[in-house]
């Protein structure tokens, strides 16, 4: 039975994690759109509430369809275990919940979605979760933020909005020599693109509403467990090292061994906190999940005709897409992602703002709207909408500045694609 | 034998071939990993005896605690070692003794001397491994917590009897990822 042939990216985005239903025979994944679950008897329910068993409870902490896309994200990215949540926000959220107490650092990189920005800069800083800033394109800098109180550091693969590649080896080295893990937000590349795994990341996470999903129809994050951080070893991070309280002094990183940061989050910060998933969205998800890999080199050879074709273009200031030669990131998107650069990116137009506001309002194909990662392409002007809660400073520092337009590049014909942007420039 | 990563037909076959275990090291307090695992596998229906001299005499999950391999009265298949590594030959020796098949070491747990003399006396080892979860994973259960399985199947699951309870099914599977080894 077992064949000597491991299974490859493209069958594991359609198989990993699924079986057919054991009463009907029904190939496809359930939605098991249900709040809870029958027990055998009390001995079996106290079984599952002590984690001794393994099954479903309730669904604010576990589903049968939520735990199909958790385990084909988790084949997916090579990772021990996975934890799907309501998004991507919820996925960071629930990750340093479970890693940080108040009064802990965390080094971010600046070159990062708008939203977790707001983030860091505000929710984060009521729980008192410092985070310290750190430069995407100078892994030195984030040797320079390590303090005696940071607990992790948190950076973006492929930048929103665009044009940026982190050195992952660089900053992984870095997390390494501070003992601490690293974090990787890899919702612009994919598993398809780049897995950070490789590149020393011990977590990573989506948001699923995203590429992953692929089709803009349902919300979601999720977290995987790469199972490389020795917990234990460490002893700062006593969510997973130390007796659990509520479940009757377990440590969670010796019970449940390379998969225990999975678990821990889960079964506490999910447990209390509640931003769980629906069954429904995890069966949309699953499903466009299967398409991964098609979709996402269809994504990236349309970003780069579309880049190409606006760098050759006279009312183009400057593109910064890092699959383009010229980009000071494309040594490194050769490096991290050699499939592709993603499709998200920008441009500046010729005539700043006011130009970009006309381009925007002057398409007929690409959609005016707030989210990246859909098979249809997608337009925005950061500064006004994604990123319009940061500061000038922080806007120039996250590659949002005022003149920036973002494109998220779909799956359409190529010359449909650019034809719009065609017939939209002439008008800005 | 490549102990560095284990076919899963091989770990399959241990634990669907089988039908006991000794657990050296067990331990009645049920906060320890030993305690999860001998519930587990009693759960799937597998025979497991506790053997920890600390404890001999005492009764665990119906069973009662010997102090030794050489105190069991019958027959076991698996010794399962919840020891320290460095206990692993003095307990791979008992084993042998006592006419077991397999030497099973926990998760952390290795000692290549010791597998060399369980293999050249003819037993099957198996080392930083846990049963629960190697159990869990081939069965299809430990999915239902959003872990890797490592596998991929056509094949309907294997029901045992109850809600989620399920038993090692066949099904295609691949070893672990270049990443993790």
């Amino acid at each position: 039975m077992t064949q000597d042939r491991e299974p490859g990216f493209d069958t594991l985005a359609i198989h990993a994690g699924a079986q057919p239903d054991a009463e009907t025979g029904a190939r496809i994944t359930p939605i098991y759109q249900t709040t809870a679950f029958v027990f055998d008897d009390a001995d079996h329910a106290a079984s599952l509430f002590n984690l001794e068993a393994f099954g479903n409870i309730y669904g604010r902490i576990m589903n049968p369809t939520q735990a199909v896309l958790e385990e084909r994200v988790a084949a997916l990215e090579a990772g021990t275990a996975a934890l799907a949540v309501a998004s991507g926000h919820a996925a960071q959220l629930v990750v340093f919940h479970t890693l940080l107490e108040p009064g802990d650092e965390f080094i971010a990189a600046r070159q990062l979605y708008g939203g977790s920005v707001n983030q860091f800069n505000h929710s984060f800083k009521k729980c008192d979760w410092r985070v310290v800033w750190a430069d995407a394109g100078d892994p030195k800098s984030f040797e320079k933020a390590v303090s005696d109180k940071t607990k992790a550091i948190f950076v973006e693969s492929l930048a929103n909005p665009g044009g940026v590649v982190t050195d992952l080896e660089a900053v992984a080295k870095v997390a390494q020599s501070a003992g601490v893990p690293l974090i990787v937000d890899n919702t612009l590349a994919s598993p398809y693109l780049c897995r950070p795994v490789e590149f020393g990341a011990d977590i990573v996470v989506h948001s699923l509403t995203k590429f992953l999903g692929g089709h803009g129809n349902s919300l979601g994050g999720i977290i995987v467990d790469c199972g490389t951080f020795d917990w234990l070893a460490s002893g700062r991070y006593p969510t997973l090292s130390e007796p659990s309280e509520s479940y009757h002094g377990i440590r969670m990183a010796e019970t449940f061994g390379d998969f225990g940061f999975a678990i821990a989050a889960r079964v506490l910060a999910l447990r209390d906190l509640g931003p769980c998933i629906s069954p429904f969205n995890a069966f949309q998800i699953l499903t466009g999940i299967e398409t991964l890999p098609l979709r996402m080199q269809r994504h990236c050879d349309n970003a780069l005709g579309v880049a190409r074709w606006l760098e050759a273009h006279d009312k183009i200031s400057w593109v910064n897409y890092a699959g383009l030669e010229g980009n000071s990131y494309y040594e490194l998107a050769q490096k991290y992602c050699p499939k592709g650069a993603g499709s998200v990116f920008t441009f500046g137009v010729k005539g700043g703002f006011e130009a970009g506001i006309e381009l925007v309002s002057s398409c007929e194909l690409f959609s005016h709207l707030a989210n990246i990662g859909d098979t249809r392409s997608l337009i925005i002007h950061p500064a006004s909408t994604t990123h319009r809660q940061l500061t000038a400073e922080q806007l120039v520092s996250a590659g949002a500045g005022e003149d920036v337009v973002r494109v998220s590049v779909g799956i359409e014909d190529l010359d449909d694609i650019i034809g719009d942007l065609d017939q939209a420039l002439a008008k800005a | 034998m490549n102990h560095d990563n284990y076919d899963d037909d091989y770990i399959r076959d241990i634990l669907s071939a089988h039908k006991s275990f000794a657990m050296v090291g067990a331990s009645p307090n049920i906060v320890r990993p030993s305690y999860f695992a001998l519930k587990y596998l009693m759960q799937k229906g597998f025979r497991v005896i506790p053997v920890n001299p600390t404890h001999a005499g005492k009764t665990l999950l119906g069973e009662t605690i010997v102090g030794s391999l050489k105190d069991l009265e019958d027959p076991v298949d698996i010794v399962d070692v919840f020891r320290n590594a460095k206990e692993a030959v003095p307990i791979t020796e008992d084993a042998i003794e006592i006419g077991a098949k397999v030497v099973w070491m926990q998760l952390g747990v290795r000692n290549d001397e010791a597998a060399k003399i369980a293999e050249a006396a003819g037993l099957k080892v198996v080392m930083n491994r846990c049963p629960k979860i190697e159990y869990g994973r081939l069965s299809g259960e430990i999915g239902w917590a959003g872990v890797n399985t490592r596998t991929i199947s056509n094949r309907r699951p294997r029901l045992a009897k109850g809600f989620q309870h399920r038993v090692i099914g066949g099904g295609r599977t691949r070893r672990r990822p270049v990443a993790q080894d």
